[in-house]
């Protein structure tokens, strides 16, 4: 019988045949903990009793939620995370470098076939390089930093296939969006979701990236993709024989198979204030907006920042509106420096901060508040995640961002 | 597990991470001085009223959005003896077991029942209005857990500590 590729990545690192629904015990390539989350890590740590961490190799802590501090009392999370780096020999330590799911692959940890574990929701992403990872909280990380191992169950997976052109105006943004609001905010719970198709095999790697960080607003354990020749480039490796096994078998089993025509994409907006409540941007016309704010682990990349400088190019935002860009990493924050990208946004009225989570976790950056509308690049729309819980959060693509903020209302990027 | 009964609190769909503890709250030394906030962007007051002994009865997706094991701890915290839902999210499923916090999956009782009426939970069912809603057994190595007293303990045995 066939196996998914998420069978195969689990059958890998237990060395025997996995199904859906089987418990394992597996061991984490690497684990990612966050600033935010380590003081709560090490002071579980130590209560269980654990001395030394399995293998500080394996371990990346990463300063970004609240770098840098916009409360004095920040400061005390990068004391705990890099006093415990110190402590344990963890020289995998980023305490400016950017966002944790962007630094995973970027910064050369994470490869095709890895299982990984982080201390964020959204540590699904790492399945664009055909990865197996998901979001844990701190005690279960504390657990494995003591002994490197954690139970799961095999999830079932469920086979997207997406084949096609997509429209100039269409983003993976809008595909993952369509995506999870048709699968629903709880659709796809325990389960993996496996990309497939010639659309999504002509998409760039970071195109990828951005649908697999969405996997989770599905309620997916993971998600990913068949690693490739853009993988091999972006990671820097060659694949070995196991990484190029990581494609679903034609005689798997599928818990569900949704097949979707490129063609049939639009751009769309999440709507206030559910991930899964998704309406075309031509039925929202004209609504103002305060503020549009293109970042994020989901769409702060090199390629979302040139998608709308492309668009923003000699022109000027709407006077009323604050555009805030924040690149995903120093290393793309340098790249759209030197090709002239923020040359471009910032003549055009953008506001560029420091690579970080920045807005994305409403701690810093251009909160907002009651009956304010923005338009934003990154993954959540709760209440309250963006300032008071009666600001009005729009998700949408780089593009969609774009030319909202030059015309000051919700407006889909025409192509000229 | 001994029988108990409890007032309910009745919730929705869907109330995430982000409702239950905004991360405004997170970086808080401790989770006590994270309770006032629990579920503020939803109910300001709901905090304030909730007693120890209370229980929250909700629909589907309960606990979805992030990672954050302040939300169950702060749950717990705030002496929520158990959440009824009729299903939650991954992983705040595993942080509330992990920390000794009851979840109890049904499907009906959210739609039947009226918010500060009592509920009693029984070993397989719960008690309401003259109906019984079973209760799924857990996986074994859940049971384990629970047993222990959560994750932190088990560990703790598991280095001969306790």
């Amino acid at each position: 019988m066939g196996q998914t590729i998420i069978e195969k990545i689990i059958g890998n690192n237990v060395n025997k045949t996995v199904k859906p629904g089987d418990l394992v015990t597996v061991k984490a390539d690497y684990v990612m903990m966050d600033d935010i989350m380590m003081p709560f890590i090490v002071s579980k740590f130590k209560e269980m009793g654990f001395t030394k961490v399995w293998d500080p190799s394996k371990i990346v802590v990463i300063c970004d939620h609240m770098v840098p501090a916009s409360q004095t009392d920040d400061v005390r999370a990068y004391h705990i995370s890099c006093d415990f780096a110190n402590e344990q020999g963890i020289t995998n330590l980023h305490q400016s470098d950017g966002i944790c799911h962007q630094l995973m692959t970027e910064a050369g940890y994470v490869k095709p076939g890895h299982v990984v574990f982080g201390t964020d929701s959204h540590t699904t992403t790492y399945g664009s390089v055909g990865a197996f990872s998901t979001g844990i909280g701190y005690t279960e990380m504390a657990a494995i930093l003591g002994t490197g191992e954690v139970w799961m169950k095999v999830p079932a997976t469920i086979k997207i296939e997406i084949n096609g052109k997509l429209a100039d105006n269409v983003m993976s943004k809008d595909v993952i969006l369509k995506i999870i609001g048709d699968l629903t905010a709880a659709g796809a719970t325990y389960k993996c979701l496996e990309f497939t198709g010639d659309t999504v095999a002509a998409m760039s790697q970071s195109s990828r990236t951005t649908m697999t960080n969405m996997a989770i607003e599905a309620g997916a354990k993971c998600a990913v993709f068949t690693p490739d020749e853009k993988t091999e480039e972006y990671c820097g490796i060659e694949l070995t024989p196991f990484m190029k096994s990581l494609v679903g078998d034609e005689d798997a089993e599928y818990e569900r198979v949704i097949s979707y025509r490129a063609e049939d994409f639009v751009p769309v907006m999440a709507v206030p204030s559910n991930v899964d409540h998704i309406v075309p941007i031509s039925e929202l016309r004209d609504i103002p907006v305060d503020q549009v704010f293109l970042g994020s682990c989901t769409n702060g990349r090199l390629e979302d920042l040139m998608a709308a400088a492309e668009i923003l190019k000699g022109k000027k935002i709407a006077d009323f509106v604050k555009l805030i860009v924040t690149p995903a990493s120093r290393k793309i924050y340098t790249e759209a420096m030197e090709n002239g990208t923020l040359d471009i946004l910032s003549k055009a009225g953008a506001i560029i901060t420091h690579p970080s989570c920045g807005l994305c976790c409403g701690r810093t950056g251009g909160i907002m508040t009651d009956d304010e509308v923005i338009v934003a690049t990154n993954n959540r729309n709760f209440l309250g995640r963006m300032g008071t819980s009666k600001v009005k959060i729009y998700l949408a693509s780089p593009k969609s961002a774009a030319a909202t903020a030059l015309a000051g209302k919700i407006t889909q990027y025409e192509v000229e | 597990m001994e029988t108990f009964s409890g007032r309910v609190w009745l919730m929705g769909d869907d109330i995430d991470t982000d409702i239950i503890l905004p991360t405004e709250y997170l970086i808080y030394k401790t989770i006590d001085e994270m309770k006032p906030y629990a579920f503020s962007p939803l109910r300001t007051d709901l905090a304030g009223a909730i007693k120890p002994g209370d229980i929250i009865v909700a629909g589907n997706n309960f606990g979805c959005g992030s990672s954050r094991e302040q939300a169950p701890e702060v749950v717990k915290a705030l002496g929520i003896k158990c959440i009824v839902a009729k299903s939650f999210a991954r992983i705040f499923y595993r942080n509330a077991i992990n920390n000794g916090l009851l979840l109890i999956e049904n499907p009906n009782l959210c739609e039947d029942i009226t918010e500060g009426d009592e509920i009693t939970v029984n070993a397989d069912t719960i008690s309401y209005g003259g109906r019984e809603y079973p209760i799924a057994a857990l996986p074994e190595n859940l049971v384990e857990i629970i047993e222990a007293g959560g994750l932190v303990k088990a560990m703790r045995k598991r280095n001969g500590l306790d």
